[in-house]
């Protein structure tokens, strides 16, 4: 496995960076917490200034200083263009088909963009009852495309969902347009080890880039069905010195913030 | 008729055992200290509704206060998992409890519905989520002009809904600034409002006319709490405690320790303790 002593970054570093570099500037995303978050925001402090972000909380256009913790991080309504109340955001600007990106991370994940965040094992007697989807069910079907990144696991990256929370190409193939679905759904993925893109036709997500250092067998080992990789198979270019020190300054100014709360920590 | 009350009252006067009460608040302005009233006076078989819910019904289902919770986003946020909200589904500690879930959109849609006085919602939504399968007031309805399904849910219409907001005027006006979540929604959806706030002002004459203002009569109570959101935050007074949610976390991982935690924090406390617990958020402007 790549790490920091062999390449000068982490698997999780490039992952952040290379899910950033699929963002544009005239984007109108909306933003999952975590991964998609720290992601989103290297985007803006790089190669796409203009990027506007959206968190479910109702900030619009905003621009953090520091990763907020959860979607209504008080920094968030301080810096954003507006912010408007909750039943607003899912009516007129993620239903009304005003976001060009929806950013989701995942608990399971399966090959067709399906994804699980509701519960391990049974719904009814769940063996783990996981935080649910919140804004997720809409955003995978309301954004025009939706994007994905989470590190790779056997545990994560499954044949077969135990719930579907977040529908991305169901069964694969025309599943979305049966169904009376008129967006894209997940157009790309982004893991620690490698980026992924759906089949035109049977909607299977295929490693079409390798992050450096990275091996098919190692792809292979952390994913749950077998992995299909494209016959013309690039190397996603490292990453470049602004964006680590753009996301290593993004993290560390977030560690000092949350930390500044904490109790007794305070001046 | 708005009343300023002691919270103590606030609670009393407007909450029964079997209510269903939301006690909204979407990250921000989370009424905690209502919460932990409710939690003194000791109500059971209440119906939790709130979209998020967090550390305080993650503390009401753990005392057993709870014989069902409607929700849309059952995590610590930017934490995880609400610990002993997960004792309760998967264990049926101390007691089982019965599940509604829903989306956000679903959510917001169905308080939007209540505070309209509609029966119920539609929107463009669970296309293709597993909710609608496992939830029977996931339902559909077909538009009358373009023939599309869209999914309905029925109003939500609370017998009673906490807030917590930045001030109140003396008249019983309230002020809800920053992200306003769905505070204004569940106030007008519910039969009773009991609103804590950070302080009383003598009017609003100066404020923009576009902010979000309660009118005195659309609240049946409101009490002064200050810092009564924490370990949330109130825009304009104190930073959200980030430390105590992660602390949260392995508090309520432990069955015992919840409970020395509870009879420490809440139970030999009183709403008068929150100021406190802010004193250190408190931006040094």
């Amino acid at each position: 496995m790549s790490d920091a002593d062999n390449l000068g970054f982490t698997p999780n570093e490039m992952m952040t960076i290379a899910a950033s570099r699929a963002l544009r500037n005239d984007d109108v995303c909306f933003v999952g917490i975590g991964a998609p978050s720290a992601a989103c925001n290297v985007a803006r402090l790089t190669q796409a200034p203009d990027i506007t972000l959206i968190y479910e909380s109702g900030t619009i256009g905003t621009a953090p200083d520091v990763l907020p913790l959860s979607i209504g991080d008080g920094e968030l309504c301080e810096t954003a263009v507006t912010t408007v109340a909750v039943p607003e955001m899912f009516r007129y600007w993620l239903q009304g088909g005003r976001i060009s990106i929806g950013f989701l991370g995942a608990a399971q994940l399966d090959k067709f963009g399906n994804i699980n965040t509701t519960v391990i094992g049974d719904y009814a007697h769940p063996k783990t009852r996981l935080p649910g989807g919140g804004g997720a069910p809409e955003i995978a079907t309301s954004s025009r495309q939706v994007y994905i990144t989470m590190a790779q696991s056997k545990r994560g990256m499954v044949e077969k969902i135990d719930f579907f929370t977040s529908f991305g190409h169901g069964d694969g193939g025309d599943h979305r347009q049966r169904l009376g679905i008129d967006t894209a759904g997940p157009t790309l993925l982004i893991t620690d080890l490698a980026i992924w893109k759906p089949d035109p036709v049977t909607k299977e997500f295929t490693v079409v880039s390798l992050h450096p250092g990275v091996t098919r067998e190692e792809v292979q080992a952390t994913c749950g069905w077998v992995v299909r990789f494209a016959e013309a198979l690039d190397e996603t270019p490292a990453p470049t010195e602004l964006e680590l020190k753009t996301l290593r300054d993004l993290q560390a100014r977030t560690k000092a913030a949350h930390q500044g709360t904490a109790k007794g920590k305070a001046a | 008729m708005v009343k300023f009350l002691p919270l103590k009252e606030a609670v009393a006067e407007n909450l029964y055992d079997g209510d269903s009460v939301a006690f909204e608040g979407f990250t921000h302005l989370i009424p905690t200290a209502a919460a932990h009233e409710a939690i003194r006076q000791g109500f059971r078989d209440l119906t939790l509704i709130r979209m998020t819910p967090d550390l305080i019904y993650d503390q009401m289902i753990g005392m057993g206060m709870a014989r069902k919770i409607v929700f849309s986003y059952l995590g610590n946020p930017g934490v995880g998992l609400l610990r002993r909200v997960r004792d309760a589904i998967e264990n049926g500690f101390p007691r089982a409890i019965e599940v509604e879930e829903h989306s956000h959109a679903g959510m917001a849609n169905a308080y939007e519905a209540g505070a309209a006085g509609l029966p119920c919602a539609a929107f463009r939504g669970y296309r293709g989520a597993g909710l609608a399968a496992v939830n029977p007031n996931i339902k559909s309805v077909t538009c009358p002009f373009t023939g599309e399904v869209l999914a309905a849910v029925p109003a939500i219409r609370p017998d009673v809904t906490f807030i917590h907001a930045q001030k109140a005027d003396k008249k019983g006006n309230v002020l809800v600034e920053g992200i306003i979540g769905i505070q204004k929604e569940a106030v007008l959806a519910a039969k009773r409002a009991v609103v804590t706030v950070e302080e009383v002002v003598d009017n609003f004459d100066d404020l923009h006319p576009n902010l979000t203002v309660l009118p005195s009569w659309t609240i049946a109570a409101i009490t002064v709490v200050p810092g009564g959101s924490h370990p949330s935050y109130t825009h304009g007074y104190y930073e959200r405690d980030n430390a105590a949610y992660l602390e949260w976390d392995e508090i309520a991982a432990d069955r015992d320790r919840f409970q020395a935690w509870m009879r420490k924090n809440v139970i030999e406390s009183t709403a008068d303790d929150f100021a406190a617990r802010v004193e250190h958020l408190r931006k040094a402007t």
